[in-house]
């Protein structure tokens, strides 16, 4: 396929999107904090919210930079409206109960650490940097919400209810993770980055290993509905999510804090 | 005569204890002790645990609107530290024969209490600053002195704890100087948030020690080491030169050095609005406790399912090793 996006275009565009999935997670996770289902879960869950934030600001800083323009992470964070944050669908859904969040955690770390594993072999050092720093801390992230699948899969029937119930809430986001955008294209030929439906199998392999053993069912089907996060066309969630985070900057804007 | 024998016993046992307290022993959980040093210890540190988790709120309430991305990382890790002191306070006290969910009814059935500071709202993100600098400042002030109590293991969380303070209450303190060296809409928050936190953070030692109900057998058994106002006035003390440097007024008309005392002078506190909101009448204390409850119960399916599920692997795990036995035999 011909593509008039230049690779460089296209590394900005892929660390905006690395980025942006780990500050909207980061965000949602950290809204967690002193509200947990017990003290040891809040610094847990906590833990993860530090380390997608830290990875988010490696990735906007080199996005930053690949730009050119002098923008910061900061820059990126605070400035940029829904439609050019470029985040999946599936990070910025609410939290809801711990169901809902383990599960959304979940099958984003699936695509996250098979991502981040690919990226360790990419062309660009910068990252491999990235990424060698990251899967170190997205192994937790998958250990510790694999944990929790099985455990609330397979504890009372309580917690199997909520829990089929969020991951039928959350399968249908599950499209556009391992579909294959133009831009990827042009990161695949250039040695940057690989196809997201690459890293599917492996995955879902690890998806449906995880679920048989927490007892759950694998949803119907991952429907036709896609979504765009990458192009920008988000859920109703993310507005109102980056209201709020950009609250102070907007309203003073060009101020040290 | 045995019930006159164990008074004998008791005095003797008081009398020798008190003798250690007096030489500066520690004292450990295994280690006899009066009941009554064990019912005070037992509500001053579920208190100051409670007060950690409670305090999580009034500045989780910023994590999401934090200004950048490295003073939003830094609130969240700051926050969390707050929930790890919880949980060494709610071990030490475990030590002394409570367990943690009895404590955490007390605090749901409002018989147990947390530091008032935490009923008062943050509004700007320079609270976020205030709050580090003078409420993390004021609680430094107590957790150095108990760093030195007599009873061992919360001598030894207060000193991991003292640690972790302090780089919070400098964490605070930068917060405000970025925003006094901004605009003056900065400045102004800043000195804004300092009005409304000066007075609830002096609150925060407690009440005059002529008033104070616990605290002359609490120094006796050398729990607390120093006063109330003694603290308190070390807090103004060490706080007005750090005012002045910020460029910052604190909200005191009285407040003024004296050269005989070497202290500064300062003002009456509302002791009104004190017991207010101590009795529960404060700005955010239903909001607190609202949310407290909120999160405990939405948790209960998730620790209940899992401890069944933990109970379920148990079981698996005995049922294969009573195969292997069964072949063995």
């Amino acid at each position: 396929m011909q593509s008039s996006l230049s690779p460089n275009h296209a590394l900005f565009e892929f660390a905006l999107f690395m980025g942006d999935n780990g500050l909207i997670c980061g965000h949602r996770l950290s809204e967690w904090t002193g509200h947990g289902p017990a003290l040891e879960q809040d610094i847990a869950i906590t833990n993860i919210s530090l380390d997608l934030i830290g990875q988010a600001t490696s990735w906007l800083n080199l996005a930053g930079e690949v730009e050119g323009k002098g923008r910061s992470a900061d820059d990126l964070a605070y400035f940029r409206s829904d439609r050019q944050y470029r985040n999946f669908l599936l990070t910025e859904q609410p939290n809801g109960d711990w169901a809902m969040t383990i599960v959304r955690q979940f099958l984003f770390d699936c695509f996250h650490f098979e991502m981040l594993q690919a990226l360790l072999n990419s062309q660009d050092e910068r990252v491999v940097a990235i990424a060698a720093k990251s899967i170190k801390e997205v192994v937790y992230h998958l250990r510790y919400n694999s944990e929790w699948m099985i455990r609330l899969g397979d504890g009372t029937v309580e917690s199997h209810r909520r829990m089929q119930r969020a991951l039928k809430e959350q399968w249908r986001f599950l499209g556009e993770l391992y579909e294959d955008q133009e831009l990827d294209q042009v990161l695949a030929e250039s040695g940057i980055s690989v196809l997201p439906s690459s890293l599917k199998q492996a995955a879902f392999s690890r998806m449906r290993g995880v679920l048989k053993e927490a007892t759950l069912k694998e949803p119907a089907a991952v429907t036709d509905f896609k979504g765009s996060g990458r192009k920008g066309i988000h859920s109703e969630h993310l507005g109102h999510l980056l209201a709020v985070m950009q609250s102070v900057q907007r309203a003073y804007p060009g101020q040290e804090w | 005569m045995p019930a006159e024998g164990k008074t004998i016993e008791n005095a003797d046992l008081l009398k020798a204890f008190q003798e250690r307290i007096d030489r500066d022993e520690k004292i450990e959980p295994k280690d006899w002790m009066p009941d009554a040093y064990r019912q005070t210890l037992i509500r001053q540190i579920s208190q100051h645990a409670h007060s950690e988790v409670i305090g999580m709120l009034p500045e989780g309430n910023w994590i999401p609107r934090a200004p950048s991305l490295r003073r939003k990382a830094a609130l969240i890790a700051k926050v969390q530290d707050e929930a790890g002191h919880g949980l060494y306070l709610y071990s030490a006290a475990e030590t002394l024969g409570i367990d943690r969910e009895t404590l955490y009814q007390q605090l749901l059935a409002g018989k147990a209490k947390y530091s008032s500071i935490f009923n008062y709202p943050t509004l700007t993100w320079a609270d976020i600053g205030a709050v580090g600098w003078l409420v993390d400042g004021a609680a430094i002030m107590n957790q150095v002195m108990l760093t030195r109590t007599s009873y061992g293991p919360y001598a030894r969380a207060m000193v991991r704890i003292c640690k972790e303070e302090s780089f919070h209450q400098r964490q605070g303190y930068e917060i405000l100087l970025t925003l006094v060296r901004g605009s003056e809409e900065q400045k102004a928050m800043a000195q804004d948030a300092l009005d409304r936190w000066w007075w609830p953070s002096l609150m925060m030692f407690g009440p005059n020690d002529a008033e104070s109900v616990h605290s002359a057998q609490s120094m006796a058994w050398r729990i607390k080491r120093k006063s109330n106002d003694e603290l308190r006035q070390q807090f103004v003390d060490a706080t007005v030169p750090q005012a002045e440097v910020l460029g910052l007024q604190i909200p005191d008309a009285d407040l003024k050095w004296n050269e005989d005392r070497g202290h500064y002078d300062f003002g009456e506190i509302d002791w009104n609005e004190f017991w207010s909101v101590v009795h529960g009448n404060g700005p955010c204390n239903r909001e607190r406790m609202a949310a407290y409850q909120d999160a405990h119960a939405n948790g209960a399916w998730v620790r209940e399912a899992a401890m069944a599920y933990a109970e379920k692997r148990q079981m698996r795990k005995n049922e294969t090793t009573g195969k292997i036995d069964l072949q063995v035999a």
